[in-house]
């Protein structure tokens, strides 16, 4: 039969041990898949945010403190580097378009960079948000590993702007296409590009199950972003501040 | 597989390398996916052999975010009193964002040139 103090002591260890955390995510994220698939790919049911709801739900029913639970899902956790390395294949299949495109995604670039971070700032400030909550919010745009160091150097919580990044992410990916049909916006490179760069990887793994040039242009508007947000968000964030 | 997944570590550990020694404000992988991009436009060779690993990685994306979106539970105090003004400015600030971009893009490449942009929609 079961013996209660021996499974008490299995727990302890399996806790323990990178094992659990891991598995967990792992399991989520293939649930997450199945009703993704279940819903025919709706951006309503967006993986991501289900596989973090099972998750939490999961921490919050076993009382797993979250650092326990990062222990092992860190290993996945890592994989963001080499991910975000990759970005570069679908990118460099792109080049001999994005030549002909060069000052139209650029100026879209820009404004969509300074739009980020200008409005998030300003809209919190005007609702009353602190200091230190303002700093994590100003790079949410830009990609998790980019937002957190950047939040960092400011003087952010940068644990705090990790989950305001992926609820970007969330938001861009499950409300993009109403947005869109709404402006009557067709063309899938405006499409992504926008998508790439409001809601970095989320909305770019979305942008990648519609097609592979609006995944493509979203590789793009996420890396541009990414690199043009750690370059200007240390100066226009401070300055913010001080106006607001 | 293999072979592409350890061309993506060197990238990112020259990226890493790169940043460290000329203390650029970029992250290690972003600076790794341009050096990437470079190298892949300078030996179009190099993406036969990083193609499948990176298209392996990429179409399972989304799990990537979910060890750090599970930090909500964490997070959760330290927003505390706050969260209509953070609920508020997210979703304000995502859709006046992509709103702006793809405006600006059309807005631009419509002047540029009809054809180029949108040929297989229009």
């Amino acid at each position: 039969m079961f013996d209660f103090p021996e499974l008490g002591h299995f727990w302890v260890y399996l806790s323990a041990s990178p094992l659990l955390g891991l598995t967990l995510t792992l399991c989520a994220y293939v649930c997450a898949q199945c009703i993704y698939a279940r819903c025919r790919m709706s951006p309503l049911a967006n993986p991501v945010a289900i596989a973090i709801a099972l998750v939490s739900l999961a921490l919050y029913v076993s009382g797993m403190s979250y650092q326990r639970y990062f222990a092992g899902a860190q290993f996945v956790h890592f994989l963001l580097g080499p991910a975000t390395v990759a970005l570069a294949v679908p990118l460099a299949a792109q080049v001999p378009r994005l030549r002909r495109t060069f000052l139209p995604l650029a100026c879209a670039l820009l404004c969509g960079s300074v739009t980020a971070i200008v409005s998030a700032i300003g809209i919190a400030a005007a609702l009353g948000a602190s200091g230190a909550l303002e700093r994590s919010m100003g790079p949410k745009s830009a990609t998790t590993p980019i937002a957190m160091a950047v939040s960092q150097r400011l003087g952010g919580i940068p644990s705090l702007t990790a989950v305001l990044v992926i609820a970007t992410g969330i938001v861009g990916a499950v409300g993009a296409r109403f947005l869109f049909n709404a402006m009557k916006i067709e063309s899938h490179a405006a499409r992504g590009f926008a998508l790439g760069l409001a809601s970095h990887g989320i909305g770019t793994a979305r942008a990648f199950q519609v097609s592979a040039e609006m995944g493509a242009y979203a590789g793009l508007g996420m890396g541009l972003n990414g690199v043009l947000t750690a370059l200007i968000a240390p100066w226009l964030i401070p300055l913010l501040l001080r106006l607001c | 597989m293999f072979a592409s997944f350890a061309i993506l570590l060197v990238f990112q550990c020259l990226g890493e390398g790169i940043v460290f020694i000329f203390g650029l404000p970029i992250p290690g992988p972003v600076a790794g996916m341009l050096l990437l991009l470079g190298a892949l436009l300078a030996w179009p060779r190099l993406q036969a052999l990083v193609d499948e690993g990176a298209r392996q990685l990429l179409s399972h994306l989304s799990l990537l975010f979910v060890p750090a979106g599970a930090g909500i539970v964490a997070a959760a105090s330290v927003g505390n009193g706050h969260w209509l003004a953070i609920v508020a400015s997210l979703l304000a600030s995502t859709v006046l964002t992509l709103a702006v971009t793809a405006h600006v893009l059309r807005l631009f490449s419509d002047r540029q040139n009809r054809s180029v942009m949108g040929d297989e929609h229009v």
